[in-house]
């Protein structure tokens, strides 16, 4: 919630000729798109095809073969020591399991960030944990431990915890997952809210069509057969408009065979 | 270093009972940090608090949270509170949290069990152990006689599978520490015998040592160490990953598939194990007599002239004993895992406890027993 009083004009995050690889297994080959500040940005595409490899990519995980990418003017994979945990504390990730420490209750695991890189009083970050939960929707679940709650609440409570420093970029890696279609509605509904009323930048990996079409801003769309983005827009526009057969076989949810045979008899 | 107001970003006036907060410039977790107390403070003893947040041109999560504490303190000293001047886009920060919400659970953080309640609880998880105790030793037992009733339908793969875990894997071990203990006792002992001329009865001491006690105590340790504490670890990461539940759910008992494989390995293994184990303490023994200038024949004669067959089969039958709680215990404790990564390392450490003190008490009792029946 880094809402500063005159918002930069550039770019949240620019990703430039990026490409990963896994030894001599080639993902990404030469991708670069910007993402803006507040938006709801959405990384697409079948299994395996690179999604959460480019995010992991971006969140400094793991070293790219080649290219920048910049938060602000700082780039993650030439930065180091200090510098690179200032850019690591202005984001926050939830994985896709939610990855919460199981030891901890929730209070605690949203707290423990706040206790590491902050000089709070307890009584501080105790009210700023139980209000992050809130923020969420936990708030009446604060000493549940992690077993102990269902897998939408995980996930809620993965975002408090990415919340706790106040990060102005969340990434979130498949967040509607193994959900069900009330709580993946409710997540939207949240990741929304957060957007709209503290203006945090959101990096999301999904493909999810419905959660897609309910909170994207913007997305791209990877496609593992030439390893490259094949479409980046609005995904509305993209799923009415674009004349790609495997955009169109994407956003329509149609076998390979079903998008072939769409794309002859429109010819 | 303590951070504090010097920036001046609290400014605190009193007049007719009202307490005025004035705040400028930031409020992240840095400044909050610095004003935080002193802020919290001022609303104690007053007759109303307003906030003055004109000055303020930066609010995050921090700063919301100090403006939720000072409402619920103001609300708790029933006094006025209002907050002026902020900010519409930090506003909606500090509105999007319902405040009674974070205050109900901090009331809920307080209360803690009473004494009387924890000792209510401590015997009531005791009994429930003592619960789970008995019934797995009934299902152990059920399970022996469904296996010596349909001996081909164990799974005797899994048996072989255990046996060279428990056995063939952890015999360079045995095999060292046996050795050494060997060494050690006798290198002692001869030290303190040659005072009276008395390091020829060494290996007799040796021999009777190590097949009546030491041999089945120190392989029974070992296998608590090494293997009681794998069986917890492997069938609690089962548990955890809800693999358990799945053979449950397909009508499989966690008993015939996990348990009695690795129970019946460890009482086949155990027995030559402990054989091993005495024969390197043996090779540790003659190493030293040899080095003090007698003969192997004579350490060899010696170590048999007072050991008795009942020795060597009260020790193993002790340690038939031991591998059946050992092997028992990790299993339970594997079974018995909750859920969570910790979960599975609680488990392994209960698993090498209950094994040691369970071999403790056993072997106590095979003393008194051994008295009576002379042996």
């Amino acid at each position: 919630m880094k809402m500063s009083s005159a918002p930069s004009t550039k770019p949240a995050i620019s990703v430039r000729n990026l490409t990963c690889a896994y030894g001599d297994d080639l993902v990404i080959d030469d991708i670069s798109f910007d993402v803006n500040h507040g938006e709801i940005f959405i990384i697409l595409g079948g299994s395996g095809c690179g999604k959460s490899t480019v995010l992991k990519h971006l969140i400094g995980q793991y070293a790219p073969r080649a290219g920048q990418i910049l938060f602000g003017d700082r780039d993650i994979v030439t930065s180091w020591g200090r510098q690179r945990d200032e850019i690591m504390r202005g984001f926050g990730v939830m994985y896709q399991g939610g990855a919460l420490f199981g030891s901890m209750s929730l209070l605690s695991n949203v707290s423990l960030p706040l206790e590491e890189f902050t000089d709070l009083p307890s009584e501080a970050i105790s009210t700023i944990a139980r209000m992050k939960l809130a923020q969420v929707g936990l708030g009446h679940a604060v000493h549940h431990m992690p077993a102990a709650i269902s897998g939408g609440m995980v996930k809620r409570a993965a975002i408090a915890r990415a919340m706790a420093l106040d990060p102005s970029i969340l990434f979130l890696d498949e967040p509607s997952a193994g959900l069900d279609p009330i709580t993946s509605a409710e997540l939207d509904e949240l990741i929304r809210r957060l957007s709209r009323d503290l203006g945090i930048t959101f990096v999301i990996v999904s493909h999810e069509l419905a959660s897609i079409f309910a909170i994207a801003d913007r997305v791209i769309m990877l496609d593992k057969r030439v390893k490259k983005i094949v479409a980046q827009g609005d995904p509305k526009e993209l799923r009415d408009s674009s004349d790609q057969p495997f955009v169109r076989q994407f956003f329509h949810r149609q076998a390979q065979a079903d998008a072939e045979n769409t794309g002859r008899e429109n010819e | 270093m303590k951070p504090d107001n010097s920036d001046n970003i609290l400014r605190i006036e009193t007049g007719s009972g009202q307490t005025v907060l004035h705040y400028r410039g930031r409020l992240d977790a840095t400044s909050v940090a610095a004003v935080w107390e002193e802020s919290t403070r001022a609303v104690t003893g007053s007759g109303g608090v307003s906030v003055d947040a004109k000055g303020v041109d930066y609010l995050d999560g921090a700063g919301a949270g100090l403006m939720i504490q000072l409402k619920l303190l103001a609300a708790k000293a029933k006094i006025g509170f209002s907050i002026a001047g902020l900010d519409p886009r930090f506003e909606r920060l500090v509105e999007s949290v319902d405040a009674d919400l974070v205050g109900q659970s901090a009331v809920f953080d307080r209360d803690r069990r009473g004494f009387i309640e924890q000792i209510g609880q401590f015997v009531g998880d005791w009994a429930e152990e003592g619960k789970s105790l008995i019934t797995y030793v009934g299902e152990c037992a059920g399970m022996f006689a469904w296996a010596c009733k349909h001996p081909r339908k164990a799974r005797w793969r899994d048996v072989g599978l255990s046996s060279i875990h428990v056995g063939v894997n952890s015999m360079p071990i045995l095999l060292l520490i046996g050795f050494l203990i060997g060494l050690i006792m006798s290198f002692q002992s001869a030290v303190s015998l040659q005072r009276f001329a008395a390091e020829i009865f060494v290996p007799n001491m040796l021999g009777l040592v190590m097949f009546r006690e030491m041999g089945a105590l120190v392989t029974a340790i070992l296998l608590a160490a090494r293997s009681g504490s794998a069986f917890a670890a492997e069938i609690g990461t089962m548990k955890v990953n809800e693999e358990v539940d799945a053979l449950v759910s397909m009508g499989l008992s966690p008993m015939r598939f996990l348990v009695l494989p690795k129970v019946l390995a460890t009482m086949l293994m155990v027995p030559i194990m402990t054989m091993f184990f005495n024969f390197a303490s043996l090779l540790g023994g003659a190493v030293v007599m040899l080095s003090l200038g007698f003969p192997l024949a004579t350490f060899t004669s010696r170590v048999f002239m007072n050991t008795k067959v009942m020795d060597f089969t009260g020790g193993m039958l002790k340690v038939m004993v031991f591998s059946l709680l050992i092997s028992g215990i990790g299993c339970l404790r594997g079974l018995q895992t909750r859920s969570g990564a910790g979960a599975v390392g609680v488990s392994t450490t209960r698993a090498v406890v209950s094994g040691l003190i369970l071999i403790a008490v056993a072997d106590g009792l095979f003393a008194v027993a051994f008295f009576f029946l002379g042996i």
